[in-house]
């Protein structure tokens, strides 16, 4: 059988799941943090494309849980767990929050790549979700796709080629 | 509730007349600075949820050079000169004088940045007085700051105020071009003004409108 190969794409502030053979993917990623979350020998894995660091911050009546980094990590674990995973087993990957531009003025607004980095941690520690690896930080915007199956993260950085954790 | 909803048609129109006022300027003072016809087309105002912003400029992988300024005083918002790589080299080769700046290999000669950075100031300091003279409110940018990268990981970091209010983003998008038929569609730069959400009251009120009609 042939196996088909497809890429889920998930949006800014967005999230989604995917099972192997298929891998999925975010793009530029800026201040943005994306973080999987998978089950190895499931296959299955989640991404979440977190865009601020704490849901307290928010101003509006309603709330979309997939953009700030405490509500988003908790329901992608929850979904999958719903979908097969087990908590015991699952890791973390994650990459972005970088400092797009530098200004004098260091306002909080302007550190909020740090910020949601830190936000990410911490909610992945109190989840007991450990971090096999990360590339965070540092001031470029990247793009990352993961496939479940090989549980590799791929990043493309402008310049700065493409690497694999 | 989302103050987006309370947007009315009127409201767009009014906004479409700012990003023309304002881009009508920056684009002749970016005429006089490369010695060029500039075209500008009539501006463009959406509500846009953030994915369908990401695709205003080729999507959120294209890589582009942004000049970005922080707008502060009365109305404070984001403002954003989004040039294709293809058309910010020429740009800075005809203002440093040098035909063979490119973007293709790094590190970029600093020069060459400091041209397109200032090239933004100059450009969004003629779109902020105008927009400034017809509210009569005071605005004042930021210093500018460069960045060539991805257009999603550039235009995120101008959402990041206003996603604390909403899932959507009312853009301005002003597009200019060389006169000159080289350049298809997809390549043009772009003027992404992106007042804070507490700021549209603000532009409406001095205009005599209110934002609730």
């Amino acid at each position: 059988m042939i196996e088909c190969k497809d890429t889920i794409k998930v949006g800014i502030a967005d999230m989604n799941i995917v099972k192997a053979p298929n891998v999925i993917r975010t793009s530029g990623l800026g201040s943005c943090v994306g973080v999987v979350v998978y089950d190895q020998s499931r296959e299955l894995a989640g991404l979440a494309h977190v865009m601020l660091p704490d849901s307290s911050l928010t101003r509006s009546g309603s709330l979309n849980i997939a953009k700030y980094a405490d509500t988003a990590i908790k329901e992608l674990v929850s979904i999958l767990m719903k979908n097969g995973a087990r908590s015991y087993s699952l890791k973390a990957k994650i990459a972005g929050g970088a400092q797009m531009f530098q200004f004098t003025s260091g306002s909080d607004m302007m550190r909020i790549g740090p910020r949601n980095v830190e936000a990410v941690r911490k909610e992945l520690a109190d989840l007991h979700i450990s971090i096999v690896a990360e590339d965070v930080g540092g001031n470029s915007g990247r793009t990352i796709e993961f496939n479940p199956k090989t549980c590799l993260l791929n990043i493309r950085t402008v310049n700065k080629g493409i690497k694999d954790l | 509730m989302d103050f987006i909803d309370k947007i009315s048609s009127l409201h767009l129109d009014i906004l479409k007349e700012i990003g023309n006022i304002g881009a009508g300027n920056a684009a002749t003072a970016l005429s006089q600075v490369l010695n060029k016809k500039i075209d500008m087309k009539v501006p463009d105002v959406r509500v846009v949820s953030f994915d369908e912003m990401m695709d205003m400029a080729g999507g959120a992988e294209n890589v582009v050079a942004g000049v970005f300024l922080r707008i502060e005083g009365e109305a404070p918002g984001n403002m954003f000169f989004v040039l294709p790589l293809e058309q910010a080299t020429s740009f800075i080769q005809v203002m440093i004088g040098d035909e063979s700046f490119s973007f293709e290999t790094t590190p970029y000669n600093e020069i060459g940045l400091s041209a397109l950075q200032e090239l933004g100031n100059i450009l969004s300091g003629s779109y902020l007085s105008a927009l400034s003279d017809f509210t009569n409110l005071s605005l004042y940018p930021s210093v500018p700051a460069l960045s060539i990268d991805m257009f999603g990981a550039i235009i995120s970091y101008g959402l990041i105020e206003l996603s604390h209010v909403s899932d959507y983003a009312i853009v301005i998008n002003t597009s200019l071009n060389e006169e000159e038929e080289k350049y298809k569609e997809y390549v043009e730069g772009h003027f992404f003004l992106l007042p804070d959400p507490d700021s549209f009251q603000t532009i409406f009120k001095s205009l005599g409108v209110s934002h609730n009609d």
